[in-house]
């Protein structure tokens, strides 16, 4: 991942915005910005956020390449498509939101320790591996993120739904040892490496 | 104003705003026939319901006055008010339009001394203050309508209200008896200038236009501000009649966006940098303006007017578009949220009232338009197809009133040498 990193500044130098065009999915949007200010205004996590969208934009075309790869203000996006909305330019300030914090998740610069960051890295790995979603060992991996303890006092608070799932038999706790996966396993993961080729070839990724 | 035979040498203006009024005036003191075509009961347009004009800040009526004193004492245009262009057939040099008009029930004998609108008892929202106040059912549309006679509501039609306007009128005015006639008119030209309407600010719904009344458009805060509108030119609050003394501006309020308007409006920031100047003029350093911008395009060379209000120290300036509005329940006060531009600071900010410096839409879309034009995005109207129709002032482009009255002389350059060119040919 380092490697990685290492050869985009090479490659780009100085110009963050060009390496933003060419390798963030929809990051060709971001020169439309005119700097209005709706998008910021109209997040409804817009406190919460170190740079709101309408500043990330500006600190891209300033070459603030550090601040932005390494900010947690992209991993706040929730997704809730108001600013997309209104942009009056209509940019997918959302697309590239996201398009940004996998960016940075693949040069190795995006925050430890984020909580959707690491939601995200446990949902992928959880899903792509058998082509199926275990929903078991998904909550149980976010339940014990943070230690041992952590984990037992959530499961612990949750006892009562947990006993519930498994009265009604939404909750299978064999799926803990081996779980049920899709018929073709192969063919998910060769069109999962497809894509990947693919989207490398898009965004001028090294391979 | 004779009643002129209209032949495929006659120009034809569709549109009695200042455009059209510029158009046909220009193309009749050049010795050509004009017919000058309104859908209203008045010329003048939306320049008369101004208050003031940007940047000398003075009154539109002496530019009107001047032009109708200049149609009154001109024998070459035939004004026909009330109706509407429906359908142009024809090509270059030989038209003929289909206008359709609309009964006026009052006619040529009235004197405009008011005493049908005494006599009528039923009211109807003024058009001419934007729908802000009432108008009795029988009114004249304002004070400086041309022509300067009365108009009967239809609503009144066969009601006993309308009775009663009948037997008011000294003069024999009153006909009720008045249809729908449809005319045709042959034309060697035809210039097209229906102008411009205000964008439907209640689609931009995060301003909440129409569900906050003190939300207002900068066309209706011109009525406010005019001593013939619906206050007597006092700024008072649309919710409960007070004083607003801390007006926000809101620019681009449909205009440079890809979901109301494409285009950049051009007028409005200038419209609100005029208006800041009704606040000083109503509450001097009482008066707090604050304009949200985008940027400021104080067009043509109007820089130093821009500068000169920087200067007010009753104007503030915000770099930022307003993301939305709320409403405080209790005083009705529009609270403003957005981020500043300059400096990414959120804020949350009240205000008396809120005018929102609202875009230009044409008034007939290029598509509506019943002959063979090429339009932009916008509906505003490129070219005419066939090289004989020819569009002026907002109808082509969103422009203010100086430059209107620049694109109109300009149509009628270009009119004036394809019927010169008819006259040529049969002579």
């Amino acid at each position: 991942m380092g490697d990685m990193n290492i050869q985009a500044i090479e490659q780009y130098r100085s110009d963050f915005l060009k390496e933003v065009e060419e390798r963030v999915e929809e990051g060709h949007w971001v020169k439309m910005c005119m700097q209005c200010g709706v998008c910021s205004g109209s997040c409804p996590f817009g406190p919460h956020w170190a740079h709101p969208p309408q500043e990330i934009f500006m600190m891209i075309r300033a070459g603030k390449r550090e601040e932005v790869l390494s900010s947690d203000s992209m991993w706040m996006c929730t997704s809730c498509y108001n600013c997309v909305v209104r942009c009056p330019r209509q940019l997918p300030i959302t697309q590239i939101m996201h398009g940004l914090a996998t960016y940075a998740h693949r040069l190795g610069l995006a925050p430890r320790n984020q909580p959707t960051r690491d939601f995200s890295i446990l949902f992928w790995e959880n899903c792509t591996k058998t082509g199926r979603v275990n929903e078991l060992k998904l909550t149980l991996g976010v339940y014990f993120r943070e230690g041992l303890m952590a984990g037992i006092k959530k499961a612990w608070n949750m006892r009562n739904i947990g006993f519930g799932l498994l009265l009604t038999k939404r909750l299978n706790p064999f799926e803990l040892f081996k779980g049920h996966a899709c018929k073709d396993q192969k063919g998910i993961h060769a069109m999962l490496k497809k894509a990947q080729e693919i989207e490398a070839r898009r965004h001028k990724l090294p391979a | 104003m004779t009643q002129a035979v209209a032949t495929n040498q006659t120009i034809l203006v569709v549109g009695g705003g200042i455009s059209g009024m510029t158009a046909a005036l220009e193309a009749a003191e050049c010795g050509k026939q004009v017919v000058l075509v309104e859908k209203l009961p008045t010329l003048g347009g939306r320049t008369a319901l101004l208050y003031r004009y940007f940047p000398k800040l003075c009154h539109p009526v002496c530019g009107l006055e001047i032009n109708l004193r200049r149609l009154r004492g001109n024998r070459n245009v035939r004004v026909i008010t009330m109706a509407e262009v429906t359908a142009i057939g024809g090509s270059r040099g030989d038209y003929t339009a289909t206008v359709k008009s609309s009964p006026r029930y009052v006619n040529e004998n009235c004197t405009a001394c008011g005493d049908c609108a005494r006599a009528v008892e039923s009211e109807i929202p003024n058009p001419y203050n934007y729908n802000l106040n009432k108008t009795k059912a029988a009114y004249l549309p304002h004070a400086m309508a041309f022509p300067q006679r009365y108009v009967i509501d239809p609503s009144i039609i066969g009601t006993p209200d309308a009775e009663r306007a009948k037997a008011a009128c000294k003069f024999g005015a009153v006909d009720l008896g008045m249809k729908e006639e449809t005319l045709q008119i042959k034309a060697g030209a035809v210039i097209w200038a229906t102008g411009w309407q205000p964008y439907d600010a209640a689609k931009i719904q995060p301003y909440g236009y129409g569900r906050f009344p003190n939300v207002i458009t900068s066309v209706e805060f011109e009525r406010l501000a005019d001593p013939h509108g619906p206050t007597g030119g006092k700024i008072l609050r649309p919710s409960d009649g007070k004083e607003a003394k801390n007006i926000a501006f809101i620019q681009c309020a449909g205009s440079r966006d890809e979901n109301h308007l494409r285009h950049c409006s051009r007028i409005c920031c200038m419209a609100s940098l005029k208006q800041t100047q009704y606040v000083r003029e109503a509450y001097g350093d009482e008066g707090r303006s604050t304009i949200y911008y985008i940027d400021i395009r104080a067009i043509d060379r109007f820089e130093d007017f821009y500068q000169k209000v920087q200067k007010d120290p009753t104007v503030k300036f915000v770099k930022s578009k307003v993301a939305r509005i709320a409403e405080d329940r209790a005083t009705r006060d529009p609270i403003l949220h957005g981020v500043d531009t300059e400096g990414y600071h959120r804020y949350e900010n009240s205000h008396d009232l809120v005018v929102l410096a609202i875009g230009m839409a044409p008034s007939v879309k290029g598509a509506d338009i019943p002959a063979e034009i090429i339009a932009d995005s916008s509906g505003f109207i490129e070219a005419g197809a066939n090289g004989g129709i020819f569009g002026a002032g907002c109808a082509t482009n969103a422009l203010d009133v100086n430059r209107s009255v620049q694109s109109a002389t300009a149509s009628v350059l270009r009119a004036v040498q394809v019927v010169n060119k008819v006259a040529r040919a049969e002579a």
